[in-house]
Parts: C-alpha cells; sequence; structure tokens
C-alpha cells in the first residue's frame, strides 16, 4: 500500500492512502476537537468543529473529512483556527438550552467538553427555540430534540450501518431538524429499536430510559423546585455503585459481547462492546433490552421439583439427583434418548454428551440444530 | 460459516437466500448494509419482501420450497453465457461433466415455473453474481428446514463453486447458526454420529481413545444414535421410555405439536433441566433448576466459529445451579468417575485434549481477551477465518449432480394456500426469554398470519380480523395482516407464540439425510374464525 507523508504542526507523519488529516494528526497524537465525527460512521463533515488550516488551500477545511495528500502542510490550533471553532460553538450553543444538571448527558457529554476544551470566552445568548415535546413513544428510549445539535450522527447510523433508515435529517420552516418521516412515532416508522443512535448521539438528545436508581430520584425530586430535582439525579447517578462485567448475549449466533452494568448484584443496563470481536459495538434490541428481564424474573426455576400422583414438590438437590441417576440406571441404552442444548456452554454439552456416551452407553442425542 | 462476519465487508456481491437476515441475525445485517454502502451489490432471494430488500439490487420472491430450481437455474445461466469462473473450477473442483448434464432439467422455463420468479430475473441475478466477485452467500433455516435441505444446501455449495467463491475472503458459504451455541452444541458431539470436533462414533479408534480418556468400557456403541424427530417416533412406539430433556421446549419448537404432547405423555420418565417452566416441563417428572447464560462461566462457540469467553454476571437464581454442574453430579451418581470438575475451566481443559479442532482454545488464552475460530490445532495457532483457502476438506469440490424436489405437502383443492413460518426481530424461538420482556411485548405483542391482497380478496377476508388457519394437522385462530410484502397464494408466520403457535400447523415430515422437518412449506386453509 502506498504512503503519504505530511506534516502537522511541524511534525512530519507517515499514514497509508485513504486517511484523512483527522487520522494523521491522531497518529501523531494530535487532538482535534470533533463533534459530528464518530469512528463507526463515514465522515460528513456537518458541525465544522474539527476545521483546521492547510497551507495553500482557502478557508478552514474539515480534518475529518479531508484525505490526506503528499506534502500536505497542516496546523490545527492556531489563533484562526481556534477562533473559528469557538464561532461554530456559539452557533450550536445559541440554540441549546442551558440546563445541565440533571440532564442524562451532564458530566458524559461531548458538547461539554468541548466548552472545556476550547474555553468559551464571550457571552453567549440564551437560546430562543421553541419548547419541543419530548418524545417517549417506545418502551427503550426518549428522544428530547430540544437538546438536539443536529450533528446527524443518529441518522447516519441509522442510515449507513443498521440500514433501517428511520430517523431522518428535514427542514422545517427552513431549520434542519431530525426525525421521523411525517412525524411517525418510532413503532410505526419501522424502528428496530437496536439503540445504536443512542450510544451515537453525544449530548443528552437520545438517551435510555432511566434506570431504576434514576426512576427513584426522579420520584423523590419530583416534589422539589426544577433546579433541586436536576441537582438530585445528578447526585445519584454520581452515588451509583456501577460494577461492569463484560459477557457474551445469550440469543442468536452472531455472539455480540456485552457490557453488563450492575448495581446492588442486579443488572441495570446492557450495551453492546465496541470491542466485541463479532459485533464492533453494534447489538439489537433483543440483546441490549431482553436479557435482564428474564434472566431477573421472579418466575425462574429456582428450586429442583420431583411429580408425586401429578403435582410437583420441592425437592433438595441430593435428592432430585440420587433420584434421577436411579431411574435412568434402570433403562437399557437403546431406551433413553438425551437432548443437549444449543443454549448452554461447549463445557455443558461435553459433560452431557461424556454422560450419554461414557455411562448411558448411548449415542441417542442430539439437540435443537434443525429447530 | 465458511468464512468471518467482518469478511462480509469484503464482498463485492452478496447473495441473501432463506434469511431475514435484519431479524434473526440483526448485526450481520449490519454488515450486509455497509457492504452494500462500499459498493457491493445484494441480491435477496425470499418468498418475502424482508427489510433488506429496501438495498438490493434485485429482489427474487421464490414460492416456499422452490430453491433447488432457483439455486441450480443460476448455475445453469453461469454456464449457458460461459460466466462461471472456469480457472477455479478446473483447478479445484471435480464432476463438471456430470453436474453440466444434471442442469438439462433447469431450463429458465422450468424455473420460472417452479419459483415463480420471472426468468429475466434470474439471468440478471446470475450476470450480478458473475459480475461482481468474490460474493458470499448467506442463508438460514429458509435452506435447510425442507424435506430437502441437504440438496438445497448442496446447491448454494454448487453456485459459489461455479462462481470461484469458496475459499476467498469475501466469498464463502456462510450459513447464519440460529441460537447462541449451536455451532459448539455442534462441535461438542451433541449429535447422533459424532464425539467432538466431529470425530465419528462409527470410528472404533475414536470410541477407544475417549473411553480410556474418561475411565469407562472400551465397547461404546458404534452405531449412530437418534436424533429429536426419530426419538418421538421411538416414544410414540414405545421403544423410547426416558429422555433427559435440557434447555429445550418441544411443545412450541417441533412440528405437529399435538403429536409431541401425545408423545411426552407416553415417556416413563423425563427429566427436563431448564431456567423456567416451559409449557413442556408440566409432562416432566423432575425438573432441575439451571443457572442462565449470564450466572455461569465457559464457552460459545458463534456462527462464524469463534469461541468466546461467557463471564458470569450475576449470582445464579435461588438454587439453580450451572448445567455443567448438575450433569456431572448425576454422572458421578451413576458411577462416573471422571466427573470431578470444580470449573468450566476443568471441563475445557479436557476437550483441549480430546478435541484436535479446539486444542489451541485453552482457557489461559480465552482468559487473556483472545478468542480464536477453529480449527485452532495448536497452541498459538491463529484461528481459521476462512475455510477451504488451499483445497476443500475433501481434497477437490465436488459439484454435486441435483435433481429436482418440491415440498413434501403441495397446495390442493382442500388446503389451497402454501405456509412458511418466520421469526420476528423482538422475539425469540419459543420466546421462554423474549417473552418475559415488557418492552418486547410491547412492541410485538400477538402472532399475526400475513397475506397478499389479492389472496385475502379472494377469501374475502380484511386486514386485522381473526382468521382460522387449518393443515392436515390441527388449526389455530389467529390475526389476518394483509400486506404486498408476501407472494399470492403464501401465507407466513412466526411460531415464537404460544398462543397462536404455528407448529400445531407444519408438517413433521423430515429430510432423509439431515432428519430437519419442512417447517418452511406445508399446505392449510384459511378461514374467518368462527
Amino acid at each position: 500500500m502506498n504512503t503519504i507523508k505530511l506534516s502537522i504542526n511541524g511534525k512530519e507523519v507517515e499514514v497509508a492512502e485513504g486517511a484523512t488529516v483527522l487520522d494523521a494528526a491522531k497518529a501523531l497524537g494530535i487532538e482535534i476537537p470533533t463533534l459530528c465525527h464518530h469512528p463507526s460512521l463515514k465522515p460528513s463533515g456537518q458541525c465544522r468543529v474539527c476545521a483546521v488550516e492547510i497551507e495553500g488551500q482557502r478557508g478552514l477545511p474539515e480534518a475529518c473529512a479531508t484525505p490526506a495528500v503528499d506534502g500536505m502542510v497542516v496546523m490545527t490550533a492556531t489563533d484562526r483556527v481556534m477562533e473559528f471553532r469557538r464561532e461554530v460553538l456559539s452557533g450550536i450553543l445559541a440554540e441549546h438550552p442551558r440546563e445541565c444538571p440533571g440532564c442524562d448527558s451532564n458530566q458524559n457529554c461531548e458538547l461539554q467538553n468541548l466548552i472545556e476544551g476550547l474555553g468559551i470566552d464571550r457571552p453567549y445568548v440564551a437560546p430562543t427555540v421553541k419548547e419541543k415535546e419530548v418524545l417517549a413513544d417506545n418502551p427503550f428510549f426518549r428522544r428530547d430534540y430540544n437538546l438536539c445539535i443536529k450533528c446527524g450522527r443518529c441518522v447516519r447510523m441509522c442510515h449507513e450501518f443498521r440500514g433501517a433508515s428511520v430517523v431522518v435529517m428535514k427542514e422545517v420552516e427552513g431549520i434542519q431538524e431530525v426525525g421521523t418521516p411525517l412525524d411517525l412515532p418510532l413503532p410505526e416508522a419501522g424502528c428496530q429499536f437496536c439503540a445504536a443512535c443512542v450510544d451515537v448521539c453525544p449530548v443528552g438528545a437520545l438517551a435510555l430510559l432511566p434506570r431504576e436508581f434514576e426512576a427513584e430520584a426522579q420520584e423523590i425530586g419530583s416534589s422539589l423546585p426544577g433546579n433541586q430535582a436536576r441537582f438530585l439525579k445528578d447526585f445519584y447517578r454520581g452515588g451509583a455503585r456501577k460494577e461492569i462485567v463484560k459477557s457474551i448475549c445469550p440469543y442468536c449466533g452472531v455472539g455480540c459481547q456485552m457490557i453488563f452494568e450492575k448495581q446492588d448484584g442486579r443488572i441495570v443496563q446492557v450495551l453492546p462492546d465496541p470491542e466485541g470481536p463479532a459485533n464492533l459495538g453494534q447489538a439489537c434490541v433483543k440483546g441490549r433490552f431482553g436479557i435482564a428481564e428474564f434472566v431477573q424474573h421472579p418466575g425462574r426455576l429456582t428450586k429442583p421439583l420431583i411429580r408425586e400422583n401429578g403435582e410437583f414438590r420441592d425437592a433438595e438437590w441430593d435428592e432430585a439427583l440420587d433420584l434421577v441417576a436411579e431411574k435412568l440406571k434402570g433403562y437399557k441404552p437403546e431406551e433413553i434418548g438425551v437432548v443437549a442444548s444449543a443454549k448452554v456452554t461447549n463445557e455443558e454439552n461435553y459433560v452431557i454428551m461424556k454422560l450419554t456416551r461414557g455411562l448411558l452407553r448411548t449415542n441417542s442425542i442430539d439437540h435443537c440444530a434443525r429447530l | 460459516m465458511t468464512n468471518s462476519i467482518a469478511d462480509i465487508q469484503e464482498a463485492k456481491s452478496l447473495l441473501v437466500i432463506g434469511s431475514n437476515t435484519s431479524a434473526t441475525h440483526p448485526v450481520i445485517a449490519t454488515r450486509v448494509r455497509r457492504a452494500v454502502m462500499d459498493g457491493a451489490r445484494l441480491v435477496v432471494a425470499n418468498p418475502i419482501e424482508i427489510p433488506i430488500t429496501k438495498y438490493a439490487t434485485l429482489h427474487l420472491r421464490q414460492t416456499p420450497g422452490s430453491d433447488i430450481a432457483l439455486l441450480m437455474g443460476l448455475c445453469r445461466v453461469l454456464l449457458d453465457e460461459g460466466i462461471y469462473d472456469k480457472e477455479y473450477v478446473e483447478a479445484r473442483c471435480e464432476n463438471f461433466d456430470e453436474f453440466k448434464e444434471s442442469l438439462k432439467e433447469y431450463d429458465l422455463d422450468f424455473v420460472e415455473k417452479h419459483t415463480g420468479v420471472p426468468a429475466e430475473k434470474v439471468v440478471e441475478a446470475a450476470r450480478v453474481l458473475a459480475a461482481n466477485r468474490p460474493g458470499a452467500l448467506l442463508y438460514a433455516m429458509g435452506i435447510t428446514q425442507h424435506t430437502h435441505g441437504t440438496d438445497n444446501v448442496m446447491a448454494t455449495a454448487n453456485l459459489q463453486m461455479l462462481l470461484g467463491n469458496v475459499g476467498k475472503a469475501g466469498g464463502g458459504v456462510n450459513p447464519l447458526r440460529g441460537q447462541n451455541n449451536v455451532q459448539g452444541a455442534c462441535d461438542m458431539g451433541a449429535l447422533p454420529n459424532v464425539f467432538t470436533g466431529y470425530q465419528p462414533v462409527t470410528d472404533e479408534n475414536v470410541r477407544k481413545k475417549f473411553a480410556a480418556a474418561w475411565d469407562v468400557d472400551e465397547d461404546m456403541p458404534g452405531e449412530i444414535g437418534l436424533t429429536i424427530p426419530k426419538m418421538f417416533q421411538g416414544m410414540a412406539d414405545g421403544s423410547l421410555k426416558a429422555m433427559y430433556l435440557v434447555g429445550e421446549n418441544p411443545m412450541l419448537s417441533d412440528p405437529d405439536i399435538k403429536h409431541v404432547e401425545e408423545n411426552l405423555k407416553k415417556l416413563e420418565f423425563l427429566v427436563v433441566q431448564d431456567i423456567f417452566p416451559t409449557e413442556s416441563t408440566p409432562y416432566a417428572h423432575v425438573i432441575l433448576p439451571a443457572a442462565a447464560s449470564m450466572e455461569k462461566e465457559g464457552t460459545f462457540t458463534n456462527t462464524e466459529r469463534r469461541v468466546q469467553k461467557l463471564n458470569k454476571v450475576l449470582e445464579p437464581a435461588g438454587e439453580s445451579k450451572p448445567d455443567w454442574w448438575i450433569t456431572a453430579e448425576i454422572a458421578k451418581r451413576m458411577g462416573g468417575t471422571t466427573f470431578d470438575y470444580e470449573s468450566a475451566d476443568d471441563i475445557l481443559k479436557e476437550i483441549n485434549k480430546l478435541t484436535p479442532s479446539y486444542t489451541g482454545i485453552t482457557p489461559e488464552r480465552l482468559a487473556g481477551g483472545d478468542a480464536p475460530q477453529w480449527p485452532c490445532p495448536e497452541e498459538g495457532h491463529p484461528g481459521t477465518p476462512i475455510l477451504h483457502t488451499a483445497q476443500f476438506a475433501r481434497g477437490k469440490g465436488f459439484l454435486v449432480p441435483i435433481s429436482y424436489k418440491g415440498p413434501a405437502e403441495m397446495p390442493d383443492e382442500e388446503y389451497p394456500l402454501v405456509l412458511t413460518t418466520t421469526r420476528s426481530l423482538f422475539h425469540y424461538h419459543t420466546g421462554t426469554m423474549t417473552r418475559k420482556s415488557d418492552g418486547l411485548n410491547t412492541i410485538h405483542p400477538e402472532n399475526v398470519v400475513l397475506m397478499h391482497p389479492n389472496t385475502a380478496q379472494e377469501l374475502e377476508l380484511q386486514d386485522g380480523e381473526m382468521v382460522k388457519v387449518s393443515s392436515r394437522r390441527g388449526h389455530i385462530d389467529i390475526k389476518l395482516a394483509v400486506s404486498p410484502t408476501i407472494g399470492e397464494g403464501v401465507v407466513a408466520m412466526n411460531f415464537h407464540f404460544a398462543e397462536a403457535p404455528a407448529n400445531m400447523l407444519t408438517n413433521p415430515v423430515l429430510d432423509p439425510v439431515s432428519s430437519i422437518p419442512e417447517y418452511k412449506a406445508c399446505a392449510v386453509r384459511v378461514e374467518k374464525a368462527a
């Protein structure tokens, strides 16, 4: 593969053909702020926050969408660039509500990080946009387009990556807005509820519905005046003792690696792991929203049961296991069938197979591969 | 899969046949989408206009059960137009002449007659696939769940060999495995004919190897055992009297439920090991509570043969125990002397020793974050992302002559429509897990039967009304959904719902080789519900 040599802030760097100026800067460890850019998505150059100066080029091209070229001389943090970025940011902030405390993304917000990084040194006007209704048309996440900064990440994720094309960028009375065609509720618009849009939202516009502990904060907060309720919610979130375990989704054969967030011994949230080799940060509605409930369901079998006179009664493990072993010993190999499971682990299938062939002395073992 | 999931993005063309990918393997569908975004041409062959047809170059809407005609028809066009990969076929395949002879049957009239796909679309599809190589073929149960499922699979392989698409990045014959660990269950020998890593039970040396490792008598049986459908036949005739059933729910998943129930009742002793009471547990004599996936350690093998570590997230519910512990306890009580495992890792070490394709997939390696794809024959082996790169497992690729077979049960006057079973994005198999989720049930609360507007009009049925669907096996009441996404004369429904179980209707007739039931095509009648 051909390589390209260019200079960024006076440092030479060599990158593969096809790399962008942003990639080249990253290779040098130079940070260029971004907002609409996301590593999973194709560059769009929509927000202009990553503007840089390139010798011999007019204007300030976007680092995320400009291919690196041999001999290019790039400057990423000149006064002109910084001033331009602050101007872009002021434009976004002019339409963004100011009440960060209590926002689902407070302290975990790319817009906040950007303000901190760039240092807004001017007064900016309060937003004049009218309140939009918060949309909660499904059981999994809500959309608050008052907080939307129109970066287009959710639209690109839905279209380019998931192929669902449910959320679109549209123009309403001359203003760009994100939404569904004809403002249809998500279930009617064909949404697959993979929530990949929520994952890529840089602000709090898209957020998963409150987890258990947040619901509690919300309930207590409802009797408090606005700002206090917001601070209470943040306090709860900050105090949540979260434990994280990575494991594999138990649904289909793709084998998505998921991040399980636990609190007080219960799963509170399940997120796709960007490091999962099979899923690279993607998942589906079942994996995200359909694991915690069944695993923690009150209807689980929790005790061995033995049927007597047509009724099931609780039994201790020893009694149940002795009974099974004794009964199975009483049959000839050809009278026994064993059904293993495509839902249990390799190790478990192996032990079932070993019991069947080694002790029950039959090859009549199968599982639901055909169903 | 012969290839990897990531590899799909390298494809220049994709043929997705018998798979509603965005419902059953949503994350693989995202790879298909990415490939198309990068310029790959997508051909979808499915009786229903499934969501991914939205970005397909072509949608071939074949009649359920006519796949052999479609696939062999595509092969015939490649040969007739001289656009197959001659070099590849010459170098890597055999039996070309006999194969070519068998294609005589499949002229375009024949193909159009059986599949309902216009001849010019078949020709166009063949040209698209030939002009955009390498191409990946993805399939799922729409190919396998037929009385001629084995022939269907061989037909997909024929097509990919003619196109020179096997053993290459971006190519392959890629079955998308349904259950999270169906690949692993097969790999571990939970099949009537093989030990782990597909070592045949008919091989005396293999049996001796396992008997020695397990410290059991050498004379383990060498004849192939019963498949699930054959076990049920055994229950029916009284020859099979006891069953140990782990994590399965035949009362909803198996064809012809009425007979399943009668047979389960006949068992003298049934042990069910599961995480929930299911439609099948009432027939058990002993129920053993198992820990769920999130409550234990172990490994799963995904559809691309990748072995991944399952980590324990929660403590087991109540007194439930991991399945390996339960089975090992039963074994010990039956006199087993080599079942003293302290962890899943202990078991994996034993698997490493006895299974050539898993030798290098050790607990240490998985703990280090690696997730290799088998075959991984020794420690330090990188794993095998693509199979058959230099040669096929058998040496040369065998082009299989296949004569046409349709479904076992064709529509007639009494049962004039074809029923095919489908799956939903929001539910999973028999619903044991997903039907417990409020969110998923809110989005997809009930089963419907899908029907073309013209068919509905002929039958004087309205969208949304309750209808009665009957087959020779039974009948169910279900809501009608009228939609042009399905062909005329065909109806489709999910099988996840116990309230309207599709498998009351399905035909328990089996593929003679694989014993797979024909879920994808049976004859039914639809009328207003009483």
